[in-house]
């Protein structure tokens, strides 16, 4: 704004085209003109090009029968399942293993990050060498590693590892028995509903009383007991019961109960121990950051050890640490596609690879893809966007 | 006012330019002075780099024979590596000009991706791999067995049509890569390989101990596997299919690269056309009149193509079975060169 003022107050009976306001008036209508036409063209040229090579396009095939098969999925599958299914069951299968790799990530990185302040030589010095071993090897090198790994580390089917509870460790997976409950057990869900909400009535009470009399109540062990509590008192009152469905040797594997291929756990495992080296990082940054001098104001309030920790120097390198962290999850969500190298079915491999073959519509099926990982980054982002706002120091 | 004239101007010819990009392939072939062949990462037999990294094979001749007919030199050829979800992307954007790679020929290919099959180079069917410990005699005792597969190949599709028409359970794991494939059934994280049965014998022949994999007799399906071009260029399309011709037409009048020299001498009218020696049919190729001889003379004809490459005499060990010539019980046939 600045500058065309001084543009005008220098020249102010410039012509028509010499007026900078006018000229950069036209020059914005230039450029949005040729963005737009250029965007046509792209657009145009792309269709002439597939009709030149007779191509169909369009989004019918969605409502097509698949008839592959997808060897791990959240929602009952066929091969006479719908290509729209398909998608469904890769975004599923990719939103699981984010998930997983998130928490196992944070939970990870936030004690490696802690260890690596450790006034421990050893401690210290150990997760210095995680961080830099870890963060330095491509992650799909690492997958490959840990997936030939998980696979030569476990025994052949007819030697599975019998574990308690009929559970069962071999090549194809981990087996475990499924709980099937039966219609009564509806009243437990409503029970822990129940609970949850009188958690955080409980925590509620508890603040205002501490704020009143500085009285501190047990919320933490409180909530433990009602949130078992609860249910459990449902659970027996109402004479539910769950049956299991135990995993059962066949010819070739075990079958029926609740099974984890080793795709999943090799890709959830390492996308778990590659992400965390990162976050590590970021909290050790995040607590060098918080200055010395809060923690010696913390203490000459008297706070103890574990408050001080809480109130003063958590929130302070929350501050710092979680734009980064945000990038962390981003990125953990999109290293996912890696899955596809080593079998596991996530939306990449699903959808990006095998479907988009048998159809042959590559750009219907990468703009799909592409529109998922966006849709999934933006609202990582807007979550944590949305704490950061909360944990962020006031200013006043 | 000058600059903002002078960038639509540039803008402006961006676009013609591109559009005008609308060429032939063999004159692009031409200007490069290779062709850019698109292979598989390495089946024996089929396309496989050597310890020399030189790339050889059934699909990697006729990538040679190509090269021979338009450059007379069998080794102007480049090769790109590619997997079998990478493959018909790569066609179409142009990155290669042929690809000869394991490639089925079905109907929604043919109509649906903008391509062209050239023929069948090699008649094939589906089968199954089992580790012979297992004591598997039949594919129908495979019910609840897990499966290794390539992702976004006939054999994913096939696999699962052969279990749900038999009523059998299957249990399929994918993955984009044909190694990680094989790699996860020695591993043991499958019971079966299944793909091209010429590919499980030659992924055999990899293998520490061959001695320990049997191939299923059954075979599920019809793979007719050949060369693939972009559709829509038929002067690229005749020279790829004729190539493929000219490889079955020698055989079948007895030229080989030993004597296709004297056989220039020949009398048979039907050698002499092949040899370009009489009649003209080069140049409605495009390319020269002894585009056959070359060929035969740099790579050899198909019989000594596939006895080379894939025949008894070689570690994958097939016969010729389908992949005989017409008259000799198979169904390889090449329309007359007149």
């Amino acid at each position: 704004m600045t500058t065309i003022d001084t543009g005008r107050r220098l020249a102010p009976r410039a012509s028509f085209f010499n007026d900078p306001v006018i000229r950069g008036i036209i020059y914005q209508i230039v450029v949005a003109v040729l963005l737009v036409s250029f965007i046509f063209w792209i657009i145009g040229n792309t269709a002439a090009n597939l009709a030149a090579q007779n191509k169909t396009t369009g989004f019918d095939f969605l409502w097509r029968t698949a008839g592959f098969d997808i060897s791990f999925s959240l929602l009952p599958w066929s091969r006479a399942s719908y290509y729209w299914e398909a998608f469904l069951v890769g975004i599923l299968n990719t939103l699981l293993v984010a998930v997983i790799g998130i928490f196992f990530a944070t939970l990870l990185g936030f004690t490696i990050g802690i260890a690596r302040l450790s006034t421990n030589f050893i401690v210290s010095r150990l997760a210095t060498v995680y961080v830099e071993l870890i963060r330095n090897i491509p992650l799909l090198l690492q997958l490959f590693f840990w997936y030939f790994a998980v696979l030569k580390a476990m025994p052949a089917v007819r030697d599975s590892i019998a574990l308690p509870f009929d559970s069962f460790i071999n090549q194809r997976g981990v087996m475990v028995p499924k709980p099937i409950p039966d219609e009564q057990f509806a009243i437990v869900w409503l029970g822990l509903l129940i609970a949850i909400l009188g958690v955080f009535a409980l925590r509620h009470w508890a603040r205002k009383r501490l704020e009143a009399t500085g009285q501190r109540f047990p919320v933490f062990l409180t909530s433990v007991a009602i949130l078992v509590g609860i249910p459990a008192l449902f659970f027996v009152v109402s004479g539910a019961s769950v049956s299991f469905e135990v995993p059962e040797l066949q010819r070739f594997n075990f079958k029926g109960g609740l099974q984890l291929p080793p795709e999943f756990v090799a890709l959830a495992f390492g996308l778990t121990i590659y992400t965390a080296s990162f976050i590590a990082e970021t909290v050790r940054a995040g607590i060098l950051s918080v200055n010395r001098g809060q923690t010696e104001a913390a203490q000459s309030l008297g706070l103890k050890e574990g408050d001080r920790l809480r109130l003063v120097i958590v929130p302070q390198a929350m501050r710092v640490i979680v734009p980064p962290l945000t990038s962390q999850y981003l990125n953990l969500t999109k290293n996912s596609s890696l899955g596809a190298a080593i079998g596991y079915p996530e939306l990449v491999n699903v959808f990006s690879g095998t479907a988009l073959n048998q159809t042959g519509r590559a750009i219907e099926c990468i703009a799909m893809t592409m529109a998922v990982y966006l849709t999934l980054s933006l609202l990582t982002s807007a979550i944590m966007n949305w704490y950061n706002g909360r944990v962020r120091l006031v200013e006043r | 006012m000058q600059k903002a004239l002078v960038s639509i101007a540039i803008a402006a010819s961006l676009g013609l330019g591109a559009t005008a990009a609308n060429a032939a392939i063999l004159d692009d072939v031409k200007a490069k002075g290779y062709v850019q062949c698109g292979v598989t990462g390495g089946v024996p037999g089929f396309s496989a780099p050597d310890s020399n990294n030189v790339w050889t094979g059934l699909e990697v001749d006729y990538c040679r024979a190509l090269a021979a007919a338009i450059f007379k030199d069998a080794d102007a050829v480049r090769y790109t590596s590619l997997t079998s979800q990478e493959r018909f992307t790569a066609l179409s954007a142009g990155e290669i000009d042929v690809l000869s790679r394991t490639t089925t020929w079905t109907m929604s290919r043919d109509t649906q991706l903008g391509i062209s099959f050239v023929g069948t180079m090699f008649y094939d069917g589906q089968g199954f791999m089992v580790r012979k410990e297992d004591g598997i005699e039949s594919a129908l005792d495979l019910s609840g067995a897990a499966i290794c597969i390539e992702s976004g190949t006939t054999t994913e599709l096939n696999a699962a049509d052969y279990f749900a028409a038999n009523g059998m359970e299957f249990n399929t794991v994918v993955f984009v890569d044909q190694d990680e494939v094989v790699k996860a059934y020695e591993d043991g994280r499958c019971d079966v390989y299944t793909t091209d049965s010429s590919a499980l014998a030659a992924e055999r022949s990899k293998f520490a101990n061959p001695a320990d994999h049997v191939i299923l007799p059954e075979i599920i399906s019809k793979e007719p596997l050949g060369p693939v071009v972009r559709a829509g260029d038929t002067q690229w399309f005749n020279i790829a299919r004729w190539t493929y011709f000219a490889l079955l037409e020698a055989e079948e009048l007895g030229v080989t690269s030993a004597n296709v020299d004297e056989m220039l001498g020949s009398d048979n009218p039907a050698i002499k056309r092949l040899l370009g020696v009489e009649g003209e049919f080069g140049a409605p190729l495009g390319i020269d009149n002894d585009w056959a001889y070359q060929i035969i003379k740099l790579v050899g004809n198909y019989a000594e193509s596939y006895e080379r490459n894939v025949g008894p005499d070689t570690p994958i060990g097939l016969e010729r079975g389908l992949n005989a010539l017409w008259k000799d019980g198979g169904i390889q046939y090449a329309p007359p060169i007149r």
